[in-house]
């Protein structure tokens, strides 16, 4: 393993410290707890909007603490689910009398330790709500698995729910938004490489020089499978077709697109992956209305992308436009 | 009948066996879910350890609840509050306990495992730690109910569980980060089981040392 760091069991604690040395101007740390919470809590009764999980995909979550997106991020070791009492510390501190959003990937770690924080929050009388993101169409969903992973959408949702927070609007109505985001939006990314999580010293998967995974999660779970690396043109277009297929957009409708480097990345080829993107939307007559591309949520180390599409209507690009100012995201 | 000063034995054994067994866990866990699984358990159990001495004189309640509230505070990912919640449910058997007989220990058992099934949502044949503890819970119940003694039981039980084990790696995985592989989980064992196993393999070898 050849990692900057200097000892593996403090890499959460260390980052923490050095995203708020960063950025004063944005964030501070609940003093004892792995919680980013903005400088400055906004002094209207807002919803405010907690998101969290292992950490490692920086700059989610606590670089989207700010203006617009989040109020609260509470960082779990690398890969890691926080646990309920970190959780129910972030909403405790962000609570202004308008409710708590959590917004939660599907994973079983994410889901249970946020639902007891949950629960803590509500014997406090705290009006909680969650949304469950699972944009990733690698992995099918029924009612016999766990479901789909909740993947680079997430970024869309702090967004646009975090617009809809810093409006005023009530806990009922940002998570419906949140809940609209989720179900428009489709994502699937592929890797070049492996990452390897500090504590276990080793990488999670191997794959040979000449091969891609393909459809895997952002904690180097496997994908779907595994193939000989080919052209950008062609892993797009693969990807494009699982998520067109997933999702009905007609040719004159609207989308937003978001290209996500995994950390590895260069934003050279992050490039090239928007290129074809763009090019397989405008031959289907679909208007791309908004496009970001960047490390957004990454899985330390590992080569590779994912592609979001968003399914936008006027209500989500009105929202999508709104400010945010936050140290991973401005607007 | 296990005393309150056998209980904090058995829960001292059971860190230094997860401590042992770490990276074996994490080997487990990397082949199908994210290889975390060991070193969360180490990092919750040796906040218990810590705990344990200033547990000498509490009763069973006590001392398993404080488990409970360390492991959810400690461990993290899926893990975390499913046995946080398992030592909490067994923990309220035996409020004010200093000793915990036979019917308790199965009581405890049947709480823990029903913790478990709430808050995981998941059932019997979804390779998960449940797949260790019904059998297990079912042996210990039959050799109890045959009058046969607590080592008899125990034995009985961390054989049953190891048999789960042996079971998970013939099933699909249905919940948990290991279901993403599909087929592709099968001819793998699932670390929450065997961590399960583990720590009832500790408790059994404690009440089997004393004699």
């Amino acid at each position: 393993m050849k990692k900057i760091i200097n000892d593996p069991n403090q890499v959460v604690n260390e980052m923490l410290e050095g995203v708020v040395k960063a950025h004063p101007e944005y964030v501070k740390r609940l003093e004892g707890f792995n919680v980013l919470v903005r400088a400055n809590k906004p002094s209207f009764p807002k919803v405010a909007l907690v998101s969290g999980g292992g950490s490692g995909h920086e700059p989610s979550h606590g670089g989207f603490v700010g203006e617009g997106m989040l109020d609260g991020a509470v960082a779990g070791e690398v890969f890691t689910s926080p646990t309920p009492d970190q959780v129910f510390e972030a909403v405790k501190a962000v609570d202004n009398g308008g409710g708590v959003l959590l917004v939660v990937k599907n994973y079983t770690g994410d889901i249970l330790n946020f639902e007891m924080a949950s629960e803590l929050a509500a014997e406090e009388g705290i009006k909680v709500e969650s949304v469950v993101v699972n944009d990733d169409v690698a992995v099918e969903n029924s009612t016999w698995t766990t479901g789909r992973r909740g993947v680079a959408g997430t970024v869309l949702v702090h967004k646009i729910a975090g617009a809809a927070a810093e409006k005023g609007k009530s806990l009922e109505e940002v998570k419906a938004i949140a809940e609209k985001v989720n179900a428009n939006v489709r994502s699937m990314g592929m890797s070049l490489t492996p990452c390897t999580v500090p504590a276990a010293g080793k990488p999670g998967f191997q794959l040979a020089d000449d091969e891609m995974e393909v459809g895997l999660g952002i904690h180097g779970e496997p994908g779907t499978h595994r193939a000989k690396i080919t052209s950008a043109k062609e892993i797009v277009s693969h990807l494009m077709e699982k998520i067109l297929k997933d999702i009905d957009i007609n040719s004159g409708e609207e989308v937003a697109v978001l290209v996500n480097g995994l950390g590895g990345t260069p934003l050279m080829e992050l490039y090239i992956v928007n290129n074809e993107v763009a090019e397989i939307l405008n031959e289907k007559g679909i208007k791309i209305y908004k496009t970001i591309v960047g490390n957004y949520m990454t899985s330390l180390e590992m080569a590779g992308f994912s592609i979001s599409i968003l399914k936008l209507d006027e209500e989500l690009k009105e929202l999508l436009d709104s400010k945010a100012d936050t140290p991973g995201f401005k607007l | 009948m296990i005393t309150q000063a056998m209980l904090i034995e058995i829960l001292e054994n059971i860190c230094k066996t997860i401590e042992e067994n770490m990276s074996y866990l994490t080997e487990l866990d990397i082949a199908i879910g994210d290889g975390d699984h060991g070193i969360n358990m180490n990092k919750g159990f040796t906040a218990v350890l810590n705990k344990l001495p200033s547990l000498q004189d509490k009763d069973c309640g006590v001392i398993l609840k404080t488990t409970a509230m360390t492991l959810i505070s400690t461990v993290g990912g899926a893990s975390g509050p499913l046995y946080g919640t398992a030592f909490l449910k067994a923990s309220s058997v035996v409020n004010g306990k200093m000793e915990i007989n036979n019917t308790d220990l199965l009581e405890m058992f049947n709480s823990a495992i029903q913790g478990i099934v709430s808050r995981g949502h998941a059932n019997k044949g979804d390779k998960t730690m449940l797949d260790a503890l019904y059998p297990a819970y079912d042996a210990l119940k039959e050799a109890i109910d045959n009058n046969n003694t607590l080592k008899e039981a125990l034995q009985a039980a961390t054989e049953a569980a190891l048999g789960g084990v042996e079971y998970t790696k013939t099933i699909k995985a249905i919940r948990g980060r290991a279901s993403y592989l599909g087929e592709r989980s099968i001819g793998h064992q699932d670390p929450g089981a065997t961590s399960s196993y583990l720590m009832l393999n500790a408790a059994y070898n404690t009440i089997n040392k004393r004699g």
